[in-house]
């Protein structure tokens, strides 16, 4: 029994770890794709941050010098998305492929140039990582049965990035439904026209969109190679970018139900990797691919209509043209 | 949903109008040098030469025989991907799922080639064909009719498709079709009777000597596919019903064509294009089903067809440039320490934005150029008829 309790304990701890770059990356798409720009950059974005995080705290030995090159990566290439798709009309998707395609080349590229050891970064002591935050009162509240594995096992030692990234979920659902910036980010991405006789800006709403959403992505990729990792490694982000974009659709691009998909999308990866070769009592063996496959699966069925109704901001994709 | 291709629509017709050449060769021309002089920027950043590297690369692919063979060989992929980017294009859809098409393409050309030990290698070639367009336009058929019953944005479905093919595929090789006793995720060898010909042998058989390169015999389908697409589009009452569809959905309702069946059949057709990556991959080249043989050749297609503006001619053309940088780009990471075969990605992405997301940039610019040329012009002609 305490086994049990324990072991769920600890696939918990492991959903939230693997759940942190996701919530980060999908929040990152929920403001742009509200604004009404689509964004399949997620992925690019993330990736040039968890390079650019780990390019910065292996040369100046500072994981904030890191946190924020990341942040700065994922800000100058949401603007490049912004100029293509908002400024000169650019068709999204792809100027998002674009983007994934052009930092999967560069991340490598100068990582290779830089530090000379086949497309890494050095790996990073410990000092050069984002820390954790230890709690106090492990120690005296470890004697008390259920709260104070609880304690342990999921709130102490718990990566910094892990925290800012809950306040940044409160934040969110605060800033979409009760700021004005909110109110204009979801006016726009349902209909700019309105929004624009309005007397309020289309381009500057969906650019200031834009670099929350490059803020975060970069963010989602320091915590990759600094938080959870310790150094860049190649294709680090494998496919996150786009599972995180699934569990913005899955979560109908609303905060609450997002988190939860990132939450479930990293629970079936955290039971994934330990049912590897484990037989299921009356099942057998499922083969890891499966496993794998669920989220993408459940995302298709959920878009068919079988599985609730995803509508995306009516505005989203859509170029928008003033009238003159 | 995409608009490909209206650049050139609106560019050209009206009298005193920019020529329409502007539209489909000098603003492509101008993207592609915004793209390749930021390429130039990156090389200089790593601390090359761009001039010695970029030159390098040309002569790596086009320089002599072995590589122009190599060339072609990746030119056929792309023409295949591009063709299928294009025929969605028409319809006013955009298949990103190329990627997954191309790979589960690839499993039936294996499958055929697999079972058919000792068969004459025409007759293997024509069912390996039939398989791989069954298996992709298969692979395309249910983001298709979800997007065409059900209103399921393919564009999200497709890629969502591209990683069920991943899982579904290693599993396949992984589990299934892994070679007896082996270690390695692949299928065992063809027998070399059923290998579709290398154009080296075939060129031999009419006593044409060129060096051994992995150029097979798919490239001469690729090319019969342009000329394939280009009669169904321009000239069969299906190309038109389609192509109305793409250009206004409302429209073709009203002369009696059904959208969602004209997108169920651009997509059958785009899923069989891209499954013809695996004849030329698997059945030309690898003779055996690996894993992740198609190395985002789905997603070059894309960039392909947006360059080549869905006209099989463009096609061609820019293909034939993703594959002088493919190959180029390999080469180039032999020659110089600092570099990696990933530089051809940043020049591939750098292409991708400018030519396809920004391909508006420079064309007020231009346009206005033409229009002040051609008022300046137009008086002088009036003058001198007068």
């Amino acid at each position: 029994m305490e086994d049990l309790f324990l072991l769920i304990l600890q696939l918990l701890g492991a959903t939230i770890r693997v759940a942190t770059p996701l919530v980060l990356a999908a929040f990152a798409g929920m403001y742009c794709e509200r604004a009404g720009v689509v964004d399949i950059g997620l992925e690019g974005k993330m990736l040039a941050g968890a390079f650019f995080a780990a390019a910065a705290a292996a040369s100046t030995g500072s994981p904030w010098l890191g946190l924020l090159a990341a942040m700065a990566a994922g800000i100058a290439l949401a603007l490049i998305h912004g100029f293509a798709c908002v400024t000169h009309n650019g068709n999204q998707v792809v100027s998002g492929m674009a983007i994934n395609i052009l930092v999967a080349g560069l991340a490598p590229t100068l990582a290779y140039a830089w530090f000379k050891q086949g497309g890494q970064t050095p790996l990073l002591p410990a000092s050069a990582r984002l820390p954790s935050v230890q709690m106090p009162g492990v120690e005296a509240i470890n004697g008390v049965p259920v709260l104070g594995s609880i304690y342990r096992e999921l709130i102490d030692d718990t990566n910094v990035l892990i925290w800012v990234t809950l306040l940044i979920v409160l934040a969110t659902q605060w800033v979409l439904y009760r700021s004005r910036f909110g109110l204009r980010l979801r006016a726009v991405g349902e209909n700019p026209a309105a929004v624009e006789t309005a007397g309020i800006s289309v381009t500057r709403l969906r650019y200031q969109a834009l670099i929350v959403t490059g803020a975060l992505t970069g963010m989602a990729g320091a915590y990759l190679s600094t938080g959870h990792g310790a150094g860049f490694v190649r294709d680090m982000t494998a496919g996150k970018g786009y599972l995180a974009l699934a569990a913005l659709i899955f979560g109908k691009w609303r905060p609450g139900p997002t988190l939860f998909a990132c939450l479930l999308f990293a629970f079936t990866d955290a039971v994934q990797v330990r049912l590897q070769g484990v037989p299921l009592p009356g099942i057998g063996v499922i083969p890891v691919q499966f496993i794998q496959m669920l989220p993408y699966l459940l995302t298709v069925l959920l878009l068919a209509g079988f599985v609730g109704k995803a509508i995306a901001p009516k505005a989203s994709g859509v170029p928008y043209v003033k009238e003159r | 949903m995409v608009q490909s291709g209206s650049g050139h629509r609106q560019l050209g017709g009206q009298p005193g109008a920019v020529p329409g050449w502007v539209g489909y060769a000098l603003l492509p021309l101008l993207n592609l040098v915004a793209a390749f002089a930021l390429s130039g920027l990156v090389i200089l950043v790593i601390g090359e030469n761009p001039i010695n590297v970029l030159s390098l690369m040309l002569t790596e692919a086009v320089g002599y025989p072995e590589a122009i063979g190599y060339t072609l060989y990746y030119t056929t992929d792309y023409i295949f991907t591009g063709l299928a980017v294009a025929i969605a294009f028409h319809c006013g859809l955009f298949n990103i799922g190329g990627e997954g098409q191309a790979y589960l393409g690839g499993l039936g050309a294996g499958l055929v080639a697999l079972a058919l030990t000792g068969w004459p290698w025409p007759i293997v070639a024509v069912l390996a064909i039939a398989a791989s367009a069954l298996l992709g336009a298969a692979w395309a058929f249910i983001p298709a009719w979800l997007q065409a019953k059900r209103g399921s944005h393919i564009v999200i479905t497709t890629i969502m498709f591209n990683f069920i093919a991943a899982s579904v595929m290693t599993y396949l090789l992984v589990d299934v079709l892994i070679r007896p006793g082996s270690q390695s995720p692949e299928t065992r060898e063809f027998d070399p009777g059923v290998w579709l010909p290398s154009m080296e042998r075939a060129l031999g058989w009419i006593g044409v000597t060129v060096p051994a390169s992995p150029l097979n015999l798919s490239f001469l389908w690729a090319l019969a596919c342009c000329a394939l697409f280009q009669i169904f589009l321009r000239h069969t009452r299906w190309g038109y019903e389609l192509r109305t569809v793409g250009r206004n959905e409302r429209a073709a309702v009203y002369a009696g064509i059904s959208p969602s069946r004209n997108i169920i059949i651009a997509m059958l057709i785009s899923g069989a294009l891209a499954g013809f990556v695996g004849v030329n991959e698997i059945l030309g080249v690898q003779h055996r089903v690996i894993l992740n043989f198609t190395g985002g050749v789905g997603f070059v297609g894309i960039a392909v067809a947006l360059m080549g503006r869905n006209h099989p001619i463009g096609i061609i053309l820019a293909a034939l440039l993703f594959g002088v940088l493919a190959q180029g780009g390999g080469q180039v990471s032999f020659e110089y320490p600092t570099i990696n075969r990933e530089l051809v990605m940043v020049i591939q992405g750098l292409v991708i934005l400018f030519a396809g997301a920004m391909e508006n940039l420079f064309k007020p610019q231009v346009e206005a150029l033409f229009r002040r040329r051609a008022a300046s012009a137009e008086p002088a002609a009036e003058a001198g008829r007068g």
